[in-house]
């Protein structure tokens, strides 16, 4: 545990002593905000709508309203820039050589891939954090329920940690990080939206099958606020096997 | 304690190392001497536990590497190749980081950053980014990381390539301050680092054992002669005519404006020769003994050894 941590700390250190965690977390800040001041205003005008018309009032849900398209939206941010804080952990110090270090001091693989990929969570935790400050004002002006907003939150980041599982595999697999910057953007992509169109118009076994191991679905459930264990297992067992993989890349490399 | 007994590797068809199989003693400096490509790296990659071999043994400071690698990885400290540096950290702040993942404990940390930077001479750059420091810091950066946790083996990969001859001779002196106390093997294709630095040596030539042994008994077991080269103020035809007069000289060979007189080993003509030289008038300016470990290796490296 107490290895896994070292690397974590070194990986966090490296993100604040590179000008790339202050960018995106900027980019990141600007594209939620925009997302989020959009939702709110649509819920306004929503709003003013519904106390002309009772009729539309009995839709009115701030849960609903504004955090769900806010998440929604985000996560097509998401697999676009979660692989950017990827991309470097292992290309890089394969490239550079540091990989020699890390391999022959007394840490085994698992640590090592446990340690990046917890530095990678936490930046996404950040990430969240930061843009949960404009939830808060949600409380000061309406009553938003706090249990779904919180499994919404939970969606949001299993889905984050998911696209970075698979950004982290893509990063062991090669030296070049351009690379494992757009291989995962295509795959998670693909696992985000392709997987359910294709699904749509498919039917029977093949439906099932794609239904089953698209995102869209999963995550579509954490984020209208239900608490569905068998999502969570989903992308649980979705992370684990990338980094499972990940893992069996960096040990069968140094048998060959 | 370094074993190697029998040590193959290979890259598919490629053989890297083939058949390798030598010793160096606790505390003693040993160098691993080859041209480029002679599978130096790959041994030493082997015995630091990052790649495994095909077959053979390797048992580095009482550890088997294939059965107990982290206990060797804790009793290893190990310079590659290229120089594992993280560009964007402070020296100071990259040494915790190698304390912490070479498992130095917490309270002893402080102490042995600061231990390291004292003997590689770190001192006046230990506050600055490594991106931002020279070639000759970062390589003795390279080398502090590898004594951080006080290992009782050292493995170093061509520590010198790449420094001009000043860096060179500090790094030299870094090395041999810490024969006693550390078993040493390091890998270079100078053969004056070896004879500078080394207890003995390990002579490679496309993955395989060439020679090996302390540098004294290298050199008595391949030459047959002992030797001086001499540098006089003309050396032509004349002059070795007169040397070969010299009572027990075997042999006087022009090379290039020096000549070298050989003699059978175990004789001493150095006055003889030195005294003929003065009395004949022949503008001595320089007399220095054959290197045998020299002849050897060029003779290893060009593939003219029959042996």
């Amino acid at each position: 545990m107490r290895n896994i941590w070292s690397i974590a700390k070194k990986e966090l250190g490296l993100y604040f002593q590179s000008p790339v965690g202050y960018v995106v977390f900027a980019i990141f800040l600007l594209i939620w905000g925009f997302f989020f001041t959009s939702a709110v205003n649509w819920a306004y005008e929503y709003s003013l709508q519904a106390a002309q018309n009772p009729y539309y009032s009995q839709g009115l849900n701030i849960n609903q309203m504004v955090l769900s398209p806010t998440f929604h939206n985000i996560t097509i941010f998401f697999l676009l820039l979660l692989p950017a804080l990827t991309m470097r952990l292992f290309a890089e110090e394969r490239k550079l050589g540091t990989d020699e270090l890390l391999y022959t001091s007394p840490l085994s693989v698992t640590q090592i891939v446990a340690g990046k990929y917890a530095a990678a969570l936490v930046m996404l935790l950040i990430m969240l954090g930061l843009s949960a400050v404009s939830s808060l004002f949600l409380f000061s002006y309406g009553n938003p329920e706090i249990a779904p907003l919180l499994v919404g939150y939970l969606g949001l980041f299993l889905m984050g940690a998911a696209f970075m599982a698979v950004g982290l595999f893509f990063s062991s697999l090669t030296e070049n990080q351009v690379i494992a910057l757009i291989v995962p953007m295509g795959l998670n992509l693909m696992f985000f939206i392709l997987m359910s169109w294709v699904a749509y118009s498919a039917s029977g076994l093949r439906k099932q099958v794609l239904d089953y191991v698209s995102f869209l679905r999963h995550f579509d459930g954490l984020v209208n606020g239900v608490l569905d264990t068998r999502n969570i297992v989903y992308f649980l067992s979705f992370c684990f096997f990338w980094l499972f993989l990940t893992q069996s890349v960096i040990q069968s490399r140094r048998w060959r | 304690m370094i074993e190697v007994q029998g040590l193959t590797k290979r890259y598919g068809e490629l053989v890297a190392v083939s058949d390798l199989t030598f010793k160096v003693e606790t505390g003693r400096i040993w160098g691993l001497l080859g041209p480029n490509a002679a599978g130096k790296t790959t041994t030493m990659r082997i015995l630091t536990g990052y790649l495994p071999a095909t077959s053979g043994r390797a048992v580095v400071a009482g550890f088997d590497v294939f059965d107990k690698p982290n206990d060797v990885k804790r009793s290893i400290g190990y310079l590659p190749e290229v120089v594992p540096l993280y560009q964007d950290m402070t020296v100071t702040s990259y040494l915790a980081f190698v304390a912490e993942i070479k498992q130095v404990p917490k309270g002893k940390r402080k102490a042995a950053i600061a231990r390291v930077v004292e003997s590689a001479g770190l001192k006046d750059v230990s506050g600055r980014l490594i991106r931002n420091i020279s070639r000759g810091y970062k390589q003795r950066v390279g080398i502090a990381q590898a004594m951080i946790h006080d290992p009782k083996v050292l493995i170093l990969d061509e520590p010198t390539i790449g420094l001009d001859p000043a860096q060179i001779r500090e790094i030299r002196g870094i090395i041999k301050g810490l024969r006693g106390e550390h078993t040493i093997l390091l890998s270079t294709h100078i053969l004056p680092e070896v004879t500078q630095v080394c207890d003995g040596v390990v002579i490679v030539n496309e993955g395989r054992l060439m020679a090996s042994g302390s540098l004294e008994d290298l050199a008595a077991s391949f030459e047959k002669r002992d030797g001086v080269v001499l540098n006089l103020r003309r050396a032509g035809a004349e002059e070795a005519a007169l040397l070969r007069a010299v009572p027990g000289v075997e042999n006087v060979a022009i090379e290039g404006t020096e000549l070298r007189v050989e003699w059978s080993r175990g004789r001493d003509l150095r006055d003889d020769v030195a005294r003929l030289a003065l009395d004949k008038g022949l503008g001595l300016r320089e007399m220095r003994s054959v290197a045998g470990i020299e002849d050897l290796y060029m003779k290893i490296i060009s593939g003219r050894l029959e042996q």
